[in-house]
C-alpha cells in the first residue's frame, strides 16, 4: 500500500502569525488516483498546494514525494521532480503569445532531460512543442487562438493553459487548483474529459474545487478542511453525508434552529 | 467622376501586411521591394554608424562619439533589464567603475595590451557586479533600483576614505589605443554587435525566459526554473556590457578614477532609453545620439546648459511618452503606397 503512495503528507502545520491556516494535515495519495480537496473559503485549501509545492514554507512537518523529502524545497527544485500546480488566480506570461508561454516550461531543466538543449529533440523546437501540447489540452491548432497574447484569451483558454504549462513538464502529479472556477457550464463540460484523459496517461491529480458536482465524477477520494483541519477523508458519496462536512458547508442544524 | 475613376484603379497597400500575414515573427519575404522594407532600416542604422568617424572628422567630435558608444552600451543594458526582465538598474556608474578600473589595473600593474584587458576587464567586472548584486536580486522595481544605486556611491566614497587605487587621483597613465580610428571602430563594432545580439537574445528561449521572470516570476518558478539564476545572467549580460564600456573610458581616457562611479552613467541612459522608446533596444541607441552630442552643442550657453537640456527632456517625456523609436516604428509599419488595381 504504502509503496504505491506517490505524494505523502504528514503532520503539515503553517500560522501566518496568529492565524493557525494548517494544523497537522496529513494524507496520502496513491499513483494515478484523482484526490480532491474540498472546503469552505478560508479552510486552507491553497495553503496546503503552496506548501507541498514549495511556494510558502510550512511551520513544521513533512511532505515525502516516491518517498523522497521534499519539505520546503524551492519551487522550481519540486517542479523539477514532476510535483507541479496550477495557479487558481491564472498566471500566464500576459506579453507573450500562448503558444510560446509554454516555451518556458520547456526550457526547464527536467524538460530538456527529454528534450533536449534545442528543444523537443525529434519533435521539432520548442514552438512546435508547445502547439503540440496545446492542442492536446484543447487550443485548436489551425485557429488563431494558440498565437494570440494570452492576455487576449478568454478564462477557460487561461485554465487550460495552466494545465499545459503543468504538461509541459511531463509531471507525475498536478496540483490543480480550482480548475473549473470562472468557467461556465459548457467550458466545464469540456474540462472534464481533459482531467480523465490526463488520469488515463497515469498522471496523478490533486484537486481542489468547489463545483462537487464535477469534482465527484472525476474524484475516487476527497478530504474536507476546515479551518486549516482535517474534518475526514473518504470516497465523496460517504464524505458528503458526514454530519462534520453538512455543519461545515451549510453551518449547524442546531444553529439554524434558533434562527 | 474622376476621382471616382481614380480610385477604381489605384489603392492604397501597406507593405507590412504582406509581410506579416504570411508569417508571425519569422520573415518569410517573397520578393526584393519586402526585403529591402525589411533591410532598409536596418541598414541604414549600421551603415549610419560606420560613416560616422567620416562625418565628424574633429578630434573633438571623436570623442564624443566614443563617449556616445559607451552611454549606447550603458544604456541597452538597462533597457534589456528593465524591459525583458523586470530589474531597474541604477547601476550603470558601478558597471563602468569596476569596469574601468579593473582594465586600468589590469594594464598598470600586470602590463596587459588593450586588446587583453578590455575583454578581461569585461569579463572580471560582469563577474564582480553579478556576484554583489546577487543578494539583491530577490528584489524588484524600486528597491532593487535602490541597492544597484547605492553601490557606485559606496564605492567611490571607500575608494577615497581608504585611499586604494590611487585615492582621489585615481590610475594614471593608463595605456591608449594605436591611433583614433581604431577607438573608433572598436566601439561602433562593439556597439551594433552588442544591439543585434541584444535583439537576437530576447526572442531566442532563453530570452522568452527572462521575459517570463518580468511577466510573472511565479509562473517561472512553478515552470521549474530557478528565477535567481536567470535574473543572475541577465545581470550578468548587462553588467558586462557595461564594464566594456567601463574598459574602454579608461583606455581613451588613459586614466581611471573615480569620476567613472558618477552618476552620470546612472541617470543619462535611463534618460536615453525613455526619449528613444523603451522594449526596443534601438530606441536607447538612438536616445543616446541625440541627448549627448546635445548636452555637447549646449555647451555654448554655459551655465543654462542644464536648463535647456532639461526643458527638451520635459518636452519629449510629455509630448512623445511613448519614445521616438516605438513611433518611428509605428509610422515606418503604416507606411503606404498607391498600386495599381
Amino acid at each position: 500500500m504504502s509503496e504505491e503512495a506517490i505524494l505523502q503528507v504528514f503532520n503539515v502545520c503553517k500560522a501566518f502569525g496568529g492565524i493557525q491556516a494548517l494544523l497537522d494535515v496529513s494524507f496520502s495519495i496513491q499513483k494515478g488516483e484523482v484526490f480532491g480537496i474540498i472546503g469552505p473559503n478560508g479552510s486552507g485549501k491553497t495553503t496546503l498546494i503552496n506548501c507541498i509545492t514549495g511556494f510558502i514554507k510550512m511551520s513544521s512537518g513533512k511532505v515525502l514525494y516516491k518517498g523522497k523529502d521534499i519539505s520546503n524545497r524551492a519551487p522550481n527544485q519540486i517542479a523539477n521532480l514532476g510535483v507541479t500546480r496550477t495557479f487558481q488566480i491564472m498566471r500566464p506570461y500576459y506579453s507573450l503569445p500562448a503558444y510560446k508561454n509554454l516555451v518556458i516550461p520547456l526550457f526547464s531543466p527536467r524538460a530538456r532531460r527529454t528534450g533536449g538543449w534545442r528543444g523537443g529533440g525529434k519533435l521539432g523546437d520548442r514552438g512546435t512543442v508547445s502547439i503540440d501540447i496545446l492542442e492536446e489540452i484543447g487550443f485548436e491548432r489551425d485557429s488563431f487562438v494558440p498565437y494570440k497574447l494570452a492576455s487576449s484569451l478568454p478564462t477557460g483558454y487561461l485554465k487550460r493553459l495552466e494545465l499545459a504549462r503543468c504538461l509541459a513538464l511531463r509531471p507525475d502529479v498536478i496540483l490543480c487548483d480550482e480548475v473549473f472556477s470562472g468557467l461556465s457550464m459548457s467550458e466545464i463540460a469540456s474540462m472534464v474529459p481533459l482531467i480523465e484523459k490526463l488520469q488515463i496517461d497515469g498522471i496523478t491529480l490533486v484537486m481542489i474545487e468547489h463545483r462537487l458536482r464535477e469534482l465527484f465524477r472525476v474524484a475516487s477520494r476527497v478530504m474536507v478542511l476546515n479551518f486549516g483541519e482535517k474534518l475526514t477523508e473518504g470516497v465523496p458519496e460517504e464524505v458528503m453525508q458526514d454530519e462534520r462536512v453538512k455543519e461545515a458547508y451549510l453551518g449547524s442544524e442546531k444553529a439554524s434552529d434558533y434562527i | 467622376m474622376n476621382e471616382q475613376l481614380a480610385s477604381a484603379e489605384r489603392r492604397k497597400e501597406r507593405i507590412d501586411r504582406g509581410i506579416k500575414v504570411r508569417t508571425e515573427g519569422i520573415y518569410a519575404v517573397s520578393s526584393w521591394q519586402e526585403v529591402t522594407y525589411l533591410v532598409l532600416p536596418r541598414l541604414t542604422l549600421i551603415v549610419g554608424l560606420l560613416l560616422l568617424p567620416f562625418l565628424m572628422p574633429s578630434l573633438y567630435w571623436n570623442r564624443v562619439i566614443s563617449i556616445v558608444g559607451i552611454y549606447v552600451l550603458l544604456a541597452l543594458g538597462f533597457d534589456f533589464l528593465a524591459h525583458y526582465v523586470g530589474l531597474v538598474s541604477l547601476g550603470g556608474a558601478f558597471f563602468i567603475g569596476v569596469g574601468g578600473y579593473t582594465a586600468a589595473i589590469l594594464n598598470k600593474s600586470l602590463g596587459l595590451p588593450p586588446a587583453l584587458t578590455i575583454p578581461m576587464a569585461t569579463l572580471c567586472g560582469a563577474i564582480i557586479c553579478t556576484l554583489l548584486l546577487l543578494p539583491a536580486l530577490p528584489l524588484r522595481g524600486v528597491y532593487f533600483a535602490i541597492v544597484t544605486l547605492m553601490y557606485p556611491l559606496a564605492v567611490s566614497r571607500i575608494i577615497e576614505a581608504l585611499n586604494i587605487l590611487g585615492g582621489t587621483d585615481g590610475i594614471l597613465g593608463v595605456a591608449s589605443f594605436p591611433n583614433r580610428w581604431v577607438e573608433q571602430y572598436l566601439i561602433l563594432l562593439i556597439v551594433i554587435f552588442a544591439l543585434f545580439g541584444l535583439r537576437r537574445l530576447v526572442n531566442e528561449d532563453i530570452g522568452l525566459v527572462f521575459r517570463g521572470v518580468k511577466d510573472n516570476d511565479q509562473a517561472v518558478r512553478a515552470s521549474g526554473l530557478s528565477i535567481t539564476l536567470y535574473k543572475a545572467i541577465a545581470v550578468f549580460i548587462a553588467s558586462g556590457l557595461g564594464s566594456l564600456g567601463g574598459a574602454y573610458l579608461s583606455h581613451i581616457y588613459m586614466w581611471s578614477g573615480i569620476s567613472q562611479f558618477a552618476l552620470d552613467f546612472s541617470v543619462i541612459p535611463i534618460a536615453a532609453t525613455v526619449i528613444g522608446g523603451g522594449g526596443t533596444l534601438v530606441g536607447p541607441l538612438i536616445g543616446c545620439f541625440i541627448l549627448v552630442p546635445l548636452s555637447e552643442f549646449l555647451r555654448a550657453f554655459g551655465p543654462l546648459r542644464i536648463v535647456i537640456y532639461a526643458v527638451i527632456l520635459v518636452v519629449v517625456i510629455m509630448f512623445r511618452s511613448e519614445g521616438i523609436m516605438v513611433y518611428a516604428q509605428r509610422k515606418y509599419h503604416q507606411f503606404e503606397r498607391w498600386v495599381k488595381v
